[in-house]
This record gives structure tokens, C-alpha cells and sequence, in this order.
């Protein structure tokens, strides 16, 4: 989806009228009309503050590394940090900072790549380094940390790194 | 059932909010206490979102919805405030 | 409709049993880092669970759809990673990953 002069992101317009319409609680004809034009004029007023955006280009891996990678990660790492937490013996626990080196270098992306890895299994980013290389990510049982940085790459950062190159 | 389903759910949510608590006052450090804090905002909010269901009112919703953006925003700017000394760069 | 009530509190149930284990795992892990992880994921996950839960409750049960529960939902899920990396940023800053005897202060 190509935004032109008059609708600058059309994905965004979209998200507006969704997000008037469920904030009103209602489907009518009115409200879609009202939700229209604020969609319209908010992309409008705040053009300049997206001067580029990555664009995603693989749409459909888009959307398949969303509904089934990620929604499943994320259940499936709630359970598993449940478990930790309710073992009886935590002591056992081995919580541990990793380094993550990183192959993309757009902020967005990499901004979505700390989302992600914050909500997945037993890991939340912490810190990125001052040359935006470096993500540092902590784990709250990592055995091994070769495994870890591994999977984080492989899973998630070459994924969103095809997402988002043409 | 779903009112045997909501107690539960209550009686949960009230021990969540305690033990919380005792976060909040035991600490020992600052962002443990902001953590303790934002994470009983959050609870809070489920209260809300229970006693919508228990007393069959959408009215619970606005606030909180509005307990969901305070709590984001406070958290986010505690935060700030502990890394920089300043909230507005 | 009884279908509905069952779906109904299996949401309620598994939102305030996760809601309820982040705030145990705040309660009792050792240091702050991995105090973090409890109400980041399981406390998301639950009041999410649970948002759903009265979404379905007034959509089926009531009159109408209504679905602006699913507002809660999403925002939350949005800003809990946002607001968990400040966090870590800020306890970072603080140093609190290098004293490994976690003093009482």
C-alpha cells in the first residue's frame, strides 16, 4: 500500500478509524464518517514527524510471523515463566545478561525486534549500546548462552530483517 | 458458575494487590518500587475491569482504560526521571 | 449461553491465575532483573486474558458487540515491553547489576 500526497499512510488512516470506532463502542454510520476524516487530517497534521519509515515489504511472512510465531511465543513463554516462578526451589534459577549482536541497523526495526523479545520466552531487552550494535538482553534461566543468542537471531532478527527488505 | 468464577477471580486479584504491596514498602531499591507500582496499576485495572462484569456496567471500562495510559505514562516518566534527573528533555 | 459462561470464567480464571503468579514471582525472586520478568509477561497476559473475558461477557450476554475491551488489551501489550526496558534502563543506571549481594537499603 503506496500512500499518496493526500493519504500519506493509508495503514495508519485504517488503524484510526478501528481505534474511533471501538473507543465509541459503536458501528454507526455517523461514527464511521467522524472516524474518516480524523484519519485523514491526524496523518495529515503529523506528516513531518515520519520523515522515513521502514516499509514492510513481505507482506504475507508479515503476517504469518505475527499470527503464529509470535502469538504462540508469547503464550507459551507465559507459561514457561510461570513455571519458573512457581518452582518451588529458585535457587536453581540461572538469570544471566546476553550480549546480542545486531545485523539491522534501522531504529524501528530494531525497536520492534526489543518489543518482541521482551514479550518472548524468559527474556526482556535492557539496554541497547551507544552504537546501536549491541542489544543487551536478560534472561532469566539461561543455561546456555550460545543457545540463547542464537535462537533470538535465528527466530526473530532474521525474520523481521527479511520483513523489512525489498 | 461465572459468579463462583468472578470471586475467584477477585480473591486472586486482592492477593496479587497485597503482595504487590509488600513490594512497594519492602523495595529495597527505587525501580523495584516503581516496578511494584506499575504493576499494581495494572491490577487495579482488572479490578475495574471485574467489577464491570460483577455489577453488569460498561461504565468501568473509561476508567480503566484511563488507569491504563496514567499508569504507562507515570511509569515511563519515574523512570526518566531516575536515568536523566529530568522528565522533559 | 452456557457455553458462553463456561468460555466466559475459563478466561477470568487462567487471567487472574497468570495476574496472580507475576505478582508472586515480584514477591519472591532475588533481585530486581529477575523481579522483572513476573509482571512483564504473566501480569500482561492475565489482565489481558481477563479484558477478553468481559468482552465476551458483553457481547454475548448482553445487548449488542462490544468489543472496545480489546482496547485494553492491545494497549497494554504495546506498552508493557516500552515500559519494562525504561525500567531495566533505569535500574541499569543505577548499578544495580553490579552489587551481587543485594544490600537492605
Amino acid at each position: 500500500m503506496q500512500g499518496n500526497r493526500w493519504i500519506p499512510h493509508p495503514l495508519m488512516t485504517v488503524a484510526l478509524i478501528v481505534l474511533w470506532l471501538l473507543l465509541n463502542n459503536t458501528y454507526s454510520f455517523g461514527h464511521i464518517l467522524l472516524g474518516t476524516l480524523l484519519g485523514i487530517m491526524i496523518p495529515w497534521f503529523t506528516n513531518r514527524f515520519w520523515p522515513e519509515r521502514p516499509r514492510i515489504c513481505k507482506r504475507r511472512l508479515f503476517l504469518r510471523f505475527f499470527f503464529m510465531t509470535f502469538v504462540y511465543d508469547v503464550v507459551m513463554s507465559n507459561i514457561n515463566v510461570v513455571r519458573l516462578i512457581l518452582k518451588p526451589d529458585i535457587s536453581t534459577l540461572q538469570p544471566k545478561f546476553i550480549e546480542v549482536p545486531l545485523d539491522i541497523d534501522d531504529p524501528m526495526v530494531i525497536s520492534i525486534l526489543a518489543n518482541v523479545i521482551s514479550m518472548t520466552p524468559g527474556t526482556v531487552s535492557s539496554e541497547i549500546s551507544a552504537d546501536h550494535k549491541t542489544l543487551i538482553v536478560h534472561g532469566l534461566n539461561v543455561p546456555d548462552e550460545q543457545a540463547a543468542i542464537a535462537q533470538i537471531k535465528s527466530r526473530y532478527e532474521a525474520t523481521l530483517k527479511e520483513i523489512f527488505t525489498c | 458458575m461465572l459468579n463462583v468464577a468472578l470471586v475467584i477471580a477477585f480473591v486472586f486479584m486482592t492477593l496479587a494487590q497485597l503482595l504487590n504491596l509488600y513490594r512497594l514498602f519492602k523495595g529495597p531499591s527505587l525501580p523495584d518500587r516503581i516496578l511494584a507500582l506499575d504493576t499494581m496499576y495494572i491490577n487495579a485495572l482488572a479490578l475495574f475491569v471485574l467489577l464491570g462484569i460483577y455489577f453488569d456496567t460498561a461504565t468501568y471500562f473509561e476508567a480503566a482504560l484511563i488507569i491504563a495510559v496514567m499508569g504507562f505514562i507515570s511509569t515511563v516518566a519515574t523512570s526518566k526521571y531516575l536515568m536523566r534527573g529530568d522528565i522533559v528533555e | 449461553m452456557i457455553v458462553v459462561e463456561i468460555l466466559v470464567s475459563f478466561f477470568l480464571i487462567i487471567g487472574a491465575f497468570f495476574a496472580l503468579a507475576g505478582s508472586i514471582g515480584l514477591f519472591r525472586l532475588q533481585d530486581f532483573f529477575t523481579r522483572l520478568h513476573g509482571p512483564t509477561k504473566a501480569t500482561t497476559l492475565g489482565v489481558g486474558s481477563m479484558a477478553i473475558a468481559s468482552a465476551i461477557y458483553f457481547s454475548f450476554l448482553k445487548e449488542g458487540l462490544s468489543l472496545h475491551e480489546v482496547l485494553i488489551t492491545l494497549f497494554l501489550f504495546i506498552t508493557a515491553p516500552v515500559s519494562a526496558h525504561f525500567l531495566a534502563k533505569a535500574a541499569r543506571h543505577q548499578r544495580l547489576h553490579e552489587d551481587k549481594d543485594h544490600p537492605e537499603t
